[in-house]
């Protein structure tokens, strides 16, 4: 990136959920931190893989386990800009999911796509 | 190089902090730049100075407060999940400061590169 551009700095951030909702805070404490970056007009892409496809889910119900379900905060996401939301195929298919399980519009990419999308960022934070 | 640092798991139980200060040590060595050290999640628990270690084992508490005192790094914690877990201004080891997110994401815009020390 070229130092002697003007104005502010955007940068292409990603955030790679790889982790069940519930189980670990690490799903929600990445949301934390995508709803602030939100905030400082960067580029935000969210990935899901492995287990992190849980999260968008559709009928969350935690109320047993005694933890707030935090994934209605998704669908809010695209008030915040932050529209750009993409699963892992393999993820998914292995999961015996299918897009329509979720609870919020996403592209599906196989691994070759995501990766290239991953080569593309500035700064991936991995949770 | 400027770098950010990211340290997102507990002392003691994972390797991650102490690779992370291990890193920042041979970075500032190589006459690099640790733009900041941010704790989140677990990680938190870094900054607590009632850490008392057994004699015979790394103090990790105190050394992030060496580094910081030896090399002006700007340790900081996240202000949530610090608050999660019982770290307020209180406890904190000298050094470390308690701070948002947008510190995290501020290093991510700063730093040319951010580096995670975590699972």
């Amino acid at each position: 990136m070229s130092e002697q551009q003007s104005g502010p700095k955007v940068k292409k951030f990603m955030f790679v959920n790889r982790k069940a909702p519930y189980g670990t805070i690490y799903a929600l404490e990445s949301l934390e931190v995508v709803l602030i970056t939100a905030t400082f007009d960067q580029d935000v892409s969210l990935v899901f893989v492995d287990d992190g496809v849980y999260e968008l889910v559709k009928g969350q119900q935690t109320k047993d386990i005694g933890i707030k379900n935090f994934s209605p905060s998704y669908r809010a996401l695209d008030g915040y800009d932050v529209e750009k939301l993409y699963v892992d195929k393999q993820s998914l298919e292995q999961r015996g999911l299918t897009e329509s399980d979720l609870l919020v519009p996403v592209e599906v990419l196989d691994a070759k796509a995501m990766g290239e999308l991953m080569a593309e960022q500035d700064v991936i934070l991995s949770f | 190089m400027k770098f950010g640092l990211l340290v997102s798991e507990g002392p003691y139980t994972h390797q991650a902090t102490d690779t992370a200060y291990q890193f920042a040590m041979a970075a500032i060595a190589k006459g690099h730049e640790i733009q900041r050290v941010f704790f989140y999640h677990d990680g938190v628990n870094n900054a607590t100075r009632l850490t008392e270690p057994p004699q015979d084992d790394r103090h990790i508490v105190n050394r992030w407060s060496a580094m910081a005192a030896e090399h002006k790094v700007d340790l900081v914690v996240c202000v949530a999940a610090a608050l999660r877990r019982g770290i307020k201004d209180e406890v904190l080891a000298p050094g470390f400061r308690i701070s948002g997110l947008g510190q995290l994401v501020d290093s991510g815009i700063k730093a040319d590169r951010l580096v995670t020390f975590g699972d």
